[in-house]
């Protein structure tokens, strides 16, 4: 008799092991396919799997085979019009006749082709990248903690106690214990009365039942209204507070000499800055604050498609963003992590402004603060002063890009692994 | 309305697969069909190309090469290039039959009967299997080998272990003793051999590490003579007991990767054959359940259809064709031995006179039994299916500016298309024979291996890779060389070990 069994609950992930060991190997190369295929596709879908090819003459596994040439003799089927002794001119490109014996196996193809997991994916792209400067994360662990409710206990102190769930056992209990008390009493009444309606009954038995229903009365009367036993606390536990979450600010130019083209490189740039923060925190505060002479906090929308005439003030960017920290995101709270993009364009006059708002009252209290200039034409004075704060403060960063493809490279670089 | 028919949905339950498993038995049993126990086993669509991308091993010790068939299995079934294996049977004792739960009622019912009981009767009585593989022994030896490379992976690290496979992998094929017969083995006692191997290997080598000075006419005879003395075949075998470098965990994947290859061999070498066998079954079972009444006809369509598209037969100007379908030749000929037994016309008792007009359950019996698909074909390929298939060979020769149709399917060609399609089916012809020929004990210790040729056909480029292969495995510099068919050697390839491949 054969065994049926159902297999289906067994682990399915048996070539896990095969699958990683594969992608380990040939990583190399997936990183390059991974490279081009990011250069290939639009940002805003980068949370996807990915098809990658690789070259299959470097994964190949060679074994003896026959080459072309020499002579050989193949059967085929469905022969139409051919007769002995026919002569056909050769098939070019193929050796060994017709037929499609290059492509049967799937060795012969030039490109071995696969699917990338969304994980896998990111995780090739964001490969030797590294938060910088994780000091929250670090002092994660030695965790803030936060006391949270956690259903009732019967002991605690006085100001924990849990007035209606302890009245609720209270009642309960006198319920219960008057219980047996009540059906004697009824007893002893329905008795009472039977002898009432009898008139030769003797009237000391009706005060001898008298009495004792007071009694049980009197007793049912002295189950203490409540009891140490009923009290109910409110159970407070500790649970770990990490601190997993964060605010990021964009900063964006939006004066007249930025086209909508270089606002593109920057949204590619706070989208690539964003992924990567999501793979750290559980939750992530997007601020958007565009400006020309005036700043204000926008929406997605407006911040990456609205667009001003007029000159440029970076500095307005930078004390709504620190009015909105203040208010908003205390840094003992949040991971704050700033991106800011321009042309590098900014009255001359503001740009000290500028930096010393930088290192006083923002740099200081950021994860890391990433300038990026898209322009094709030298810095100017903006760039200058910027340089000055980078000289002070290990957590920021500023790059020069010029074309879309500059945006990976200068991401890296940006957070590059920062050697301790 | 039929009372027997065992259902009409095409939803499938365990008591449903329950039921069908025993008629279908049942009706194996009347056709004497002698199988090894049958074990079902459920699975989802993604176990199914676990299973697949292991080659049908169902523990496979890991190794990056199965994941890439994993990956590439998965791209295909994703993009719906390819319907997922239907069937998966582990040639085992008990068999295992994978169904896929997926799968309508009525494709479980034909997998049972093409798998359960086609495949694993073949499996149990075609010589091939019960000379080469034990049916009983192989998922013990799978798991120990699993758990060794584990282990050997834990101890020497996964990247010297993955390089060690790969070179074997590269030669897995020259891995096959064809001719003697390999001991049974249980797992008890494979590991307490394995000790003893161990443990006693490195003194068998003395063959090449002799430092004893030898008598001057000893060397003279010795470095006449070449060693081995003939040469071999199996150069896992060879590399297994005599790569003088090998560390004893080397040697024993080496002989894992042997064995692995040798369980596999048969099944390379009797395609067509197996194939028809369990499809002729799965045909004849459940036509029989459904003259019996246990089917109904909207099962019988739905199994007609998937039968029809299995055994298809494109030609070889159509887009679809991709070699001779197995299935469908190998159905082909052993419903046409039936025929042949049932109704002979003049012609097959001329060509048969052996067992046309006999008993057809004997004749097929036999027929399975005894053959291999290359004496097979040249023993069964009726000249009628030689022309329902309309066959013809085509001449490839590299010194002539075109091709030529050699023969077709005529009177003057059935014996030579016949023929033909046998050596097509040789494996002997379709690898190139490389044999270990010679290595130099007095000199740089190399070892020479000589590829004979056949039909001038030369090795393809992979060959220089290889190479490495075996020369990572070997330890010393490696020599191809090429005996000609005017008899002339000449030497095609050397390669100095180099511990990068």
């Amino acid at each position: 008799m054969a065994q049926i069994i159902d297999r289906r609950l067994n682990g399915k992930n048996k070539s896990a092991v095969n699958r990683q060991r594969f992608l380990k190997r040939y990583s190399e190369q997936i990183r390059k396919a991974v490279s081009d295929a990011i250069a290939g596709r639009s940002i805003t879908d980068m949370e996807q799997g990915e098809t990658v090819s690789i070259p299959a003459k470097d994964i190949s596994e060679p074994t003896f085979r026959h080459g072309q040439g020499g002579k050989r003799q193949t059967v085929y089927t469905g022969n139409k019009e051919f007769s002995p002794g026919d002569k056909i001119p050769r098939p070019s490109g193929q050796a060994g006749g017709k037929g499609g014996k290059a492509s049967n196996s799937g060795e012969g193809m030039d490109e071995f082709a696969f699917q990338l997991s969304k994980e896998e994916f990111l995780e090739f792209f964001f490969e030797d990248l590294e938060l910088p400067n994780l000091v929250k994360t670090k002092l994660a662990t030695i965790q803030e903690h936060k006391t949270v409710r956690a259903g009732h206990s019967s002991d605690g102190v006085p100001t924990n106690i849990h007035i209606v769930q302890s009245m609720r056992g209270a009642l309960a209990r006198r319920i219960a214990l008057r219980g047996p008390y009540h059906k004697q009493i009824a007893e002893l009444e329905r008795e009472l009365a039977g002898l009432a309606l009898i008139p030769e009954a003797d009237e000391k038995d009706k005060e001898k039942l008298r009495e004792e229903i007071k009694e049980l009365k009197a007793k049912a009367g002295r189950i203490p209204f409540i009891d140490p036993f009923d009290l109910r606390f409110h159970n407070r536990i500790e649970q770990p507070k990490p601190t997993t979450q964060a605010v990021m600010f964009c900063l964006m130019d939006i004066s007249g000499s930025m086209d909508q083209n270089k606002k593109d490189i920057a949204k590619r740039f706070f989208i690539l800055l964003y992924l990567f923060l999501k793979r750290t925190y559980e939750k992530i505060d997007i601020v958007f604050i565009s400006h020309h002479t005036i700043a204000k906090e926008v929406t997605e929308e407006e911040f990456f498609y609205s667009r001003e005439t007029g000159g440029t003030v970076v500095s307005s960017a930078l004390r709504l963003m620190d009015d909105i920290m203040k208010e908003r995101y205390p840094s003992g709270d949040w991971n704050i992590y700033a991106a800011q993009a321009s042309d590098g364009d900014n009255w001359n006059d503001d740009s000290p402004i500028c930096r010393n708002l930088l290192i006083e009252n923002i740099v200081p209290y950021l994860q890391y603060y990433a300038y990026i200039e898209i322009t094709t034409e030298n810095p100017q004075n903006l760039w200058r002063e910027y340089l000055k704060v980078k000289g002070g403060c290990s957590n920021f960063a500023m790059q020069r890009i010029e074309t879309v493809g500059d945006i990976y490279p200068v991401f890296r670089e940006l957070f590059k692994k920062q050697l301790v | 309305m039929n009372n027997k028919i065992l259902s009409e949905s095409s939803e499938w339950t365990f008591e449903l697969i329950e039921r069908y498993n025993q008629e279908i038995a049942r009706v194996a049993a009347n056709f004497k069909l002698d199988t090894y126990p049958l074990q079902v086993e459920i699975i989802t669509s993604e176990q199914m190309m676990d299973a697949y991308s292991s080659v049908g091993m169902p523990l496979g010790y890991s190794h990056w090469s199965f994941g890439k068939q994993f990956l590439a299995t998965e791209q295909r079934y994703r993009r719906g290039f390819m319907g997922l294996a239907y069937e998966i049977v582990i040639n085992s004792d008990p068999c295992i039959a994978y169904l896929m739960e997926e799968n309508t009622m009525m494709m479980q019912a034909l997998v049972i009967a093409h798998a359960g009981y086609g495949h694993n009767s073949f499996f149990k009585n075609n010589y091939l299997f019960t000379t080469w593989t034990s049916a009983d022994a192989i998922i013990d030896y799978l798991l120990f080998a699993k758990n060794y490379i584990a282990d050997c992976e834990e101890r020497y690290g996964v990247e010297a272990v993955e390089a060690t496979l790969d070179s074997c992998h590269a030669i897995m094929n020259y891995g096959v003793d064809r001719y003697k017969r390999p001991p049974k083995l249980s797992i008890s006692k494979e590991i307490a051999r394995q000790k003893e191997r161990e443990a006693y290997m490195q003194s068998q080598l003395n063959e090449l590490w002799r430092t004893i000075p030898q008598k001057e006419e000893d060397v003279a005879n010795d470095s006449a003579q070449t060693y081995p003395s003939e040469p071999q075949e199996n150069l896992l075998y060879f590399i297994e007991k005599n790569a003088p470098l090998l560390e004893p965990w080397q040697r024993e994947i080496v002989r894992i990767v042997r064995k692995v290859a040798q369980y596999f061999y048969p099944q390379r070498q009797t395609q067509v054959m197996n194939e028809g066998w369990a499809t002729f079954w799965h045909y004849t079972i459940l036509n029989q359940m459904y003259d019996e009444g246990l089917l109904s006809d909207g099962f019988m369509i739905e199994f007609l259809q998937s039968h029809t598209n299995v055994v298809a037969q494109a030609s070889f100007d159509s887009k679809f064709y991709n070699g001779i379908n197995p299935y469908a030749l190998g159905f082909a000929m052993m419903s046409d031995i039936k025929r042949i037994c049932q109704e002979p016309t003049e012609e097959d008792r001329q060509w048969f006179p052996e067992f046309a007009g006999s008993d057809w359950l004997e004749t097929l019996d036999f027929a399975m039994r005894n053959f291999k698909d290359e004496s097979f074909i040249a023993q069964y390929l009726s000249p009628k299916l030689i022309r329902d298939f309309k066959l013809f060979t085509v001449l490839d020769d590299d010194r002539q500016n075109e091709l030529e149709i050699s023969v077709i399917h005529n009177e003057e060609g059935y014996q030579r298309v016949r023929q033909n399609l046998s050596d097509q089916y040789n494996l002997g012809n379709n690898e190139p024979n490389i044999q270990v020929y010679n290595i130099d004990r007095r000199g740089d210790r190399s070892l020479t291996l000589r590829h004979v040729q056949y039909n001038r056909r030369p090795l393809a480029d992979t060959m220089t890779e290889v190479l490495k292969h075996v020369a990572r495995l070997w330890g010393f510099k490696v020599r191809l060389e090429t005996l000609k068919e005017d008899g002339s050697v000449e030497l095609t390839q050397q390669v100095e070990p180099d511990n990068q491949v």
